[in-house]
């Protein structure tokens, strides 16, 4: 496999009238080729807004840390995208190598133009393709997500779409320029089970035959073990626990991760009650110190989690938790 | 009729007409068609489906917030009985003290500039149900406190709270009024998990500590499976199952039930591709297919389901389904369905 991103530090607070605010703190992650990562957490953890640093999508009052690096491995090299100030430099990424699917495909499209000539537009911005090669890719692509009746759907307008349908546009529209890295932002959140089933089979086809890298946001784990080859878990702007879907999901070694399974309510098992995890996410003004799950931790060990902001340590193999129980071997699992 | 049904449909049908066509007879979306429906005095019923199924337009016909069309409609709680259709303003208003909603989005269904105290007692003001401001408070920190808010809270604006929070504010806004009959529209949809759990588990206290009906909508069928007694599925307007929870999840009998519990995203990773797919997406309510409205989709369908339409029947110990061919099918796959189709 080869690397494709390598996300370092990053950091990432906003000038409010409120005060300064802590979004991302010291994210680190990477990604290979064709590896479809799981980045879960709660609203609130800061999932969406890592992942539009990774365009710089965030707006103007966002400030990187200085040693924030994210680097995307191109063909041609690799590109610092830190680094990039203009909105042209940054087009390479932006719906070039790197191509976003939002949550609500009924906001992304804009109403007045039709699907077709949206889908053709970027196509002219991003590739060398002429405008009728660009319609010809773009219906291909309609019916490649499973579009009956492409060409006509080429024409209609978003409104007249159905949401699995509106959903299957944004993918094709998304893939159309052929990008290295796909963030898909809760995808199937705003899907029915039964189209949302239909869309992840389509999702994971298609990584198997463009061999893109995907990042996929979400809050529901279920999805996650559907998906995933990789899993990170956020909370409160930090990553707490990372490793292969298996390890996260069979033995997840954080608190939060373990209350975030306990909380999901399973089919197998309606007997027992369910176990909410105690209190809210705490808002973003007032991150307490030192581990940032400490105000809700069943197994808050007192001073030590409160004062200090516990380090990645490894369970096995690439799993890692940042906690401190976990820090003295495997009293936290 | 038994004496503990509290709320029961006969034939109920919503129908929206649509603008259009000069000539010939006007469109209409028939959102509900043909409902037949018992929800017992006490229960935790939950009515599942995708969008477009009619779910929340049947919660709303039985709070009179929908127009019915057709079809009888009763309420008994055992101190009035009302025959809803035909519902004159003075018992209309008798009956909204009686039957409450809470809706699914909390940062929505709370006004910004009312005091959590203020918005609480609003529904009692509205309908007159108390007679001074001292019982009005009584009331109001009464049911607070049952939702697990405080009297600090009471005296906040709702944009200081959390998600959890305010469901729990609208919660308390929609019981004030002691209502017997409370539907409960994807009213944790737009909460994370680990609060949703929490929300639900006092939902659950509070029905069986006050003796509430909850009719709970939801399109997550986990959810459903752990808080209701009874559940009924919903597609295109039609009931086309209904049975205790523990029968439905355990042996669901209708094609479309089964798919959608296949659908459901197992949390096993191992378990990936297993899953029963349905193709396609839900038809139009303003062109429904004829014959079995779910024949479009059903891997099971034969010439006989592109026909007629079934009706709900009784399968025994509560279990209802609208399915011509759910005997020979108990236990069936699809594939094993294409090869005798």
């Amino acid at each position: 496999m080869t690397r494709l991103l390598d996300v370092e530090n990053l950091t990432l607070q906003f000038d409010t009238d409120e005060g300064r605010i802590t979004a991302v703190d010291n994210v680190s992650f990477s990604l290979e080729a064709g590896e479809v990562m799981g980045l879960v957490g709660e609203s609130g953890s800061g999932k969406s807004v890592t992942a539009k640093s990774l365009m710089k999508l965030n707006p103007r009052n966002a400030i990187y840390s200085e040693n924030t690096r994210v680097t995307l491995h191109l063909d041609s090299g690799p590109v610092d995208i830190m680094s990039l100030q203009t909105s042209t430099d940054l087009q390479v990424v932006r719906g070039g190598a790197i191509s976003m699917i939002f949550q609500e495909p009924m906001a992304s499209f804009a109403p007045a133009i039709s699907i077709g000539d949206q889908m053709v537009e970027q196509l002219m911005i991003h590739t060398d393709m002429n405008a009728k090669q660009s319609k010809e890719l773009s219906e291909e692509m309609l019916a490649r997500v499973g579009i009956s009746d492409a060409s006509t759907r080429y024409k209609q307008f978003a409104f007249e779409l159905s949401g699995g349908m509106r959903q299957r546009a944004m993918i094709a529209m998304a893939l159309s320029t052929k990008p290295k890295l796909l963030i898909a932002d809760e995808p199937t959140t705003a899907l029915d089970v039964t189209i949302q089933a239909q869309v992840i089979d389509l999702m994971k086809d298609l990584v198997t035959e463009f061999g893109m890298g995907i990042i996929f946001i979400t809050h529901d784990l279920g999805v996650i073990a559907q998906t995933a080859d990789t899993v990170a878990v956020m909370y409160l702007g930090r990553l707490v626990e990372q490793g292969t879907v298996r390890d996260v999901i069979r033995a997840p070694g954080h608190p939060y991760t373990q209350g975030l399974i306990a909380a999901l309510p399973s089919l197998d098992d309606l007997d027992t009650p369910l176990t909410p995890i105690p209190g809210d996410i705490p808002s973003p003004l007032e991150r307490p110190p030192g581990c940032v799950f400490n105000t809700r931790c069943p197994v808050n060990m007192g001073d030590r989690c409160s004062n200090i902001v516990p380090e990645f340590s490894n369970i096995k193999g690439s799993h890692n938790v940042a906690c401190h129980l976990a820090e003295e071997g495997n009293k936290g699992t | 009729m038994s004496d503990n049904i509290l709320m029961s449909a006969r034939g109920l049908s919503v129908h929206y007409p649509l603008r259009g066509g000069l000539i010939g007879p006007k469109p209409v979306v028939r959102a509900v068609e043909g409902i037949n429906v018992n929800i017992e005095k006490g229960s935790f019923f939950g009515l599942v489906g995708e969008s477009g199924s009619g779910k929340t337009t049947l919660g709303r016909a039985m709070l009179r917030a929908a127009p019915i069309t057709h079809g009888d409609v009763n309420y008994d709680d055992g101190e009035v009985k009302y025959a809803l259709p035909t519902l004159k303003d003075k018992d209309l208003k008798d009956y909204r003290s009686r039957a409450q909603l809470i809706f699914q989005d909390p940062y929505a269904a709370l006004s910004p500039r009312m005091t959590v105290r203020d918005i609480i007692a609003e529904p009692l003001e509205v309908m007159g149900l108390t007679k001074s401001r001292e019982e009005t408070d009584e009331r109001v920190r009464e049911i607070a406190a049952k939702c697990r808010l405080n009297l600090e809270h009471l005296r906040r604006f709702p944009h200081a709270f959390s998600g959890g929070q305010r469901q729990r504010i609208s919660i308390a806004r929609a019981l004030v009024s002691r209502p017997q009959f409370v539907v409960a529209d994807e009213s944790v949809a737009a909460l994370d998990v680990s609060i949703q759990a929490d929300v639900l588990n006092l939902l659950k206290s509070i029905q069986q500590e006050m003796g509430l009906t909850f009719l709970f909508i939801s399109h997550d069928l986990s959810v459903v499976a752990h808080v209701c007694d009874h559940v009924a599925v919903m597609y295109l307007g039609r009931l086309v199952e209904s049975a205790p929870t523990r029968a439905l999840f355990a042996a669901p009998r209708h094609p479309y039930t089964k798919a959608l519990l296949s659908a459901i995203p197992s949390l096993d990773p191992d378990d990936r591709g297993k899953a029963q797919k349905l193709e396609g997406e839900i038809p139009s309510p303003t062109n429904p297919p004829p014959g079995c409205k779910f024949q479009t989709r059903c891997p099971f369908a034969v010439d006989h389901c592109r026909k007629a339409e079934p009706v709900l029947k009784h399968t025994g110990n509560g279990h209802d389904v609208a399915c011509h061919r759910w005997e020979e099918l108990m236990g069936a796959s699809p594939e094993a369905a294409k090869e005798t189709a």
